[in-house]
C-alpha cells in the first residue's frame, strides 16, 4: 500500500501511461480467468441439466425423486451460499478445493438446475405424436430419446440455455470473494492501488457486458444451424 | 466433521438479525424494481424513438453484468461524484435497479397481452394518453403477471448475500463474521444455506397460490 501512494506521488504523464496500461493487463488477465470459469462451469451445468432434467422425467421413481431432491436443493439455496459451503465446510469434510474448483463446482451444480427444468420442459414440449411415431417404428426408450425426442427437444432448449449461459457468467463474478482473481477481483486490486473508482469498474462491466453479447450472438448462429432440416417437422 | 448444536443455539440470535436484514433489503427491493421496471417498461414504448432505443439499450446493458459489479460501482464510485449513500440503501438500489430490468419484461409482455380492442375501446371513450393506461391498460394488464413477478422477487430474495460484500450486514455477512469470530464455519454456512431454502420453499408454496389465483401469464 506504501509503495502503491508512493507511485502515485512520484508518476507523471509518460509513467501514467505504463501505469494504465499495467492496470488494464491485469483486468485483462481477470478476464481470461471469467472466461474459464464461464466456460468449465458451462460444460459441468450441461452435464447436470441433462443428468437431472432426463431424471426428472425418467419411469423409475428413486431417480425421480433424486433428481428432484437436486434441482430444489440447488434453486432453493443461493448460489452464493453454495460456493461458500463448498469453500470453506467442504474442508472440513475432509475435501479441500482450490477457489477454481470450487467455483466451477458450485457454478456448474447450480445452473445446472436451473437448466435441468429447462431440459425437461423441452423434453415435455414434444408432441404425444412424436412419442407414438417412436413405439409404432419399434423403437426402443433410448433409441426414440436420441433420435426422435432430443433433436427436436434441443432446439426448444437452446434459446433458454443461452440465457443460462450469461446468468452463469454474471455468476461468475462471486468467486471473487472466495479470493479467485476473476475481473470483479482484479477490479477491485485496481481500485485498491490507484484509487481511482470509475475506470477499474465500468471497464469491467463494459467487458461483462461484450461476454455476454457474444454468448447470446453464438447461441443465435447455434440456433439458425441447428434449425436447417427441422423446418416443417415442428408445428 | 462434528455438528455442535449449543454453538447452533449461541448464534441463532445473531442470524435472525441477518435474516431481518436479508427480508427488509428484499421487500424494499422488490418494491424498487416493481417500479423501475413499469418505468422502462413505459419508456420502452415511448412514442420518442431515441428515448425507447436508450432506456432499451440500458436495460439490456445492466441485464447483461454482474449485480454484485454494480453494487461495487454504487458504492465506490457515486461517492466520488458526492452521493454517499449507506450502504443498504445502495444495496436496495442496486437490486432494485438490476431486477427492474427483468421485471420490465414481465410488464411489457403483460402489457402486450391486453387486446388490441381495449386500446380502441379507450380511444373510442375518448380517453386521454393518461387515463387509457391508469383506467384500462394497466388494471387488466397487472393482475395476470404477478405471478411472474413474484418469481423474480424470489429471485431477488437470492441474490441478496452479494450486498455482505458493501458490507450491509445482511445473513450471510453475519454468518461469516460469526464464523471468522469462532473458526467454525460449519454451523454458520450450513444454518445460512437451511434459512435460504425453508424461505425460499415457504415461498415457491406462495408463488403456486399466486398462481392459482391469478393464472400465469402467456408468453
Amino acid at each position: 500500500m506504501a509503495a502503491a501512494s508512493l507511485n502515485g506521488k512520484r508518476k507523471d504523464t509518460s509513467s501514467f501511461m505504463t501505469q494504465w496500461s499495467g492496470y488494464l493487463g491485469l483486468i485483462l488477465q481477470g478476464a481470461l480467468v471469467t472466461i474459464e470459469l464461464t466456460l468449465m462451469g458451462s460444460v459441468l451445468a450441461l452435464i447436470m441439466a441433462f443428468l437431472a432434467g432426463m431424471g426428472r422425467v425418467s419411469r423409475f421413481f428413486i431417480v425421480r425423486a433424486i433428481a428432484t431432491a437436486y434441482i430444489e436443493f440447488f434453486r432453493g439455496t443461493s448460489i452464493f451460499v453454495q460456493l461458500f459451503w463448498a469453500y470453506f465446510v467442504l474442508p472440513f469434510a475432509g475435501l479441500s478445493l482450490t477457489p477454481l474448483q470450487a467455483g466451477v463446482l458450485a457454478l456448474g451444480l447450480n445452473v445446472g438446475a436451473y437448466a435441468a427444468e429447462v431440459v425437461r420442459g423441452a423434453i415435455l414440449s414434444v408432441g404425444r405424436e412424436q412419442y407414438e411415431a417412436c413405439t409404432a417404428l419399434n423403437l426402443g426408450r433410448w433409441q426414440g430419446m436420441r433420435h426422435v425426442i432430443l433433436p427436436q427437444a434441443l432446439l426448444v432448449m437452446l434459446p433458454t440455455f443461452g440465457n443460462n449461459a450469461i446468468e452463469l457468467l454474471k455468476a461468475t463474478s462471486v468467486v471473487s470473494l472466495i479470493s479467485l482473481a476473476d475481473l470483479t477481483f482484479q477490479a477491485q486490486v485496481v481500485r485498491s492501488q490507484t484509487g481511482s473508482t470509475l475506470m477499474p469498474f465500468l471497464s469491467v462491466l463494459i467487458i461483462y457486458f461484450a461476454l455476454a453479447l457474444i454468448i447470446s450472438w453464438r447461441v443465435r448462429t447455434l440456433e439458425r444451424r441447428m434449425a436447417r432440416g427441422l423446418d416443417g417437422v415442428r408445428v | 466433521m462434528d455438528w455442535d448444536w449449543n454453538f447452533v443455539w449461541e448464534i441463532m440470535p445473531t442470524l435472525i438479525q441477518g435474516v431481518k436484514i436479508t427480508i427488509l433489503a428484499t421487500i424494499l427491493g422488490s418494491i424498487l424494481a416493481a417500479i423501475v421496471g413499469l418505468a422502462i417498461a413505459l419508456a420502452r414504448r415511448s412514442e420518442n424513438r431515441i428515448v425507447a432505443r436508450s432506456i432499451g439499450w440500458f436495460a439490456e446493458f445492466i441485464r447483461g453484468t454482474p449485480l454484485l459489479v454494480q453494487l461495487y460501482f454504487i458504492f465506490y464510485v457515486l461517492p466520488d461524484i458526492g452521493i454517499l449513500l449507506p450502504p443498504l440503501v445502495a444495496g436496495v438500489i442496486g437490486l432494485g435497479l438490476h431486477y427492474g430490468t427483468y421485471t420490465a419484461e414481465v410488464y411489457r409482455a403483460g402489457i402486450d397481452n391486453v387486446p388490441r380492442g381495449q386500446w380502441e375501446a379507450a380511444k373510442a371513450c375518448n380517453l386521454n394518453g393518461r387515463h387509457t393506461w391508469t383506467h384500462i391498460i394497466l388494471p387488466q394488464a397487472i393482475p395476470p403477471m404477478i405471478p411472474a413477478l413474484a418469481n423474480y422477487f424470489i429471485a431477488m430474495f437470492k441474490e441478496t448475500p452479494l450486498l455482505s460484500a458493501i458490507t450491509v450486514l445482511e445473513l450471510m455477512n453475519q454468518a461469516k463474521s460469526v464464523a471468522n469470530t469462532y473458526y467454525r464455519y460449519i454451523e454458520p454456512m450450513t444454518l445460512v444455506g437451511v434459512f435460504f431454502l425453508v424461505i425460499s420453499l415457504c415461498s415457491v408454496v406462495l408463488l403456486r397460490w399466486l398462481e392459482h389465483r391469478y393464472g400465469r401469464i402467456e408468453r
